[in-house]
């Protein structure tokens, strides 16, 4: 219990996804204007991560690993993915279609998320089991979605701020997210592993 | 690597595609549930003009109000007596004569620009629910007879009052109705 609660503090806050290993980038700049889409794809994010997590580690042990087909893992991964991620967007259209509107483009996207398929290579390299693997995904998405929340609430700060010209809009998110980064190595003592 | 050894590959990936375009199948065939489906088919029934005579933005947000039974059937002028005969058929309720109150209704008539006075002004453009004109700033515009609506939406913008309302020709191609 001890081991999973430190590996799920290591995954969402000493190894941030986005802002110490730089995964997921994409989204983290894309989808963090309104706080409410934020919190829309930090949610999509989660769910997305955490089944593809299981899935994959499930095809890796029990289809893969015994037909010694283990060089197919990134291909197959992303099959699986994109798969994981078709299911979500059918389930927020059927459940919500406001959350549905508010994605827009970003759902289909979270395929292209390479935090997802890391995360489910990283899995594998660190030889977890299925319930690892799972909070391992869950924590991480944890952790993407904590960065992505708090980037978006310092963007829709920032609109209203008057600063100079040169800086505004992309080059200021790119410096607020690079002090993001640095603020997140004050984890860095925190857990061992 | 051997011959069997990428058969092998080969189809194990290809049983994993097939397994999971199954779910997704399957769960696409789930999810479509009754309410969206009767949507579905009260939006096939409306003429798809948008022209929101029926004080919804349009005629799927119409059809989701008739589903939801927030609206009557009797609010669609474009469509006149045979929408209604129909959504009447469909929803098994009594037809009634369109409301006045949302419009009369009246042949099919198209939009046409006097070229002459118009001035370019592009305020037509974005009021065109179905973009049946063409046309820039400081540039003649014209509507494409064949996907005009004649739901009137440009008539209002016009500064110049350049737009008339008309029968369409008789050579015309017909209706661009989706």
């Amino acid at each position: 219990m001890t081991d999973l609660l430190l590996l799920a503090l290591g995954a969402s806050l000493v190894n941030n996804f986005v802002l110490t290993q730089f995964l997921g980038l994409c989204p983290f700049v894309g989808v963090s204007r309104r706080f409410e889409a934020a919190a829309g794809m930090a949610l999509a994010t989660l769910f997305v991560l955490t089944l593809a997590s299981g899935a994959s580690y499930s095809v890796w042990h029990w289809i893969l690993e015994p037909l010694g087909l283990g060089y197919l893992r990134t291909l197959v991964f992303i099959l699986l993915i994109a798969a994981v991620v078709q299911v979500t967007e059918m389930l927020v259209r059927a459940t919500s279609p406001l959350l549905h509107e508010l994605l827009g483009v970003f759902l289909p996207l979270i395929t292209t998320n390479c935090a997802v398929l890391g995360v489910a290579l990283l899995n594998l390299e660190r030889q977890h089991g299925l319930v690892e693997s799972l909070v391992y995904g869950a924590a991480a998405a944890a952790g993407f979605g904590l960065a992505l929340l708090a980037f978006a609430g310092l963007r829709e700060r920032l609109e209203t701020a008057d600063v100079p010209a040169a800086f505004r809009g992309t080059p200021l998110a790119l410096i607020t997210a690079g002090l993001m980064a640095l603020a997140f190595m004050g984890f860095g003592g925190l857990v061992a592993r | 690597m051997n011959a069997s050894a990428i058969l092998a590959a080969i189809g194990t990936v290809a049983a994993l595609a097939a397994v999971l375009g199954g779910i997704l199948g399957w769960v696409a065939t789930r999810l479509r549930s009754d309410p969206d489906a009767l949507v579905e088919r009260i939006d096939a029934l409306l003429p798809q003009t948008q022209c929101a005579q029926c004080r919804y933005p349009g005629c799927r947000p119409y059809a989701e109000a008739i589903a939801r039974g927030e609206a009557d059937i009797d609010r669609c002028p474009p469509g006149g007596e045979a929408t209604v005969r129909a959504l009447a058929a469909l929803l098994d309720r009594e037809p009634r004569p369109v409301d006045p109150h949302y419009g009369t209704t009246r042949a099919p008539r198209v939009a046409l620009i006097d070229e002459d006075r118009c001035i370019g002004c592009a305020l037509c453009l974005p009021a065109c629910p179905v973009d049946a004109i063409v046309g820039a700033p400081r540039l003649m515009h014209t509507v494409i007879a064949a996907h005009c609506t004649g739901c009137e939406l440009c008539l209002a913008p016009c500064p110049v009052d350049c737009i008339a309302m008309v029968e369409p020709a008789a050579t015309s191609p017909g209706r661009a109705v989706a």
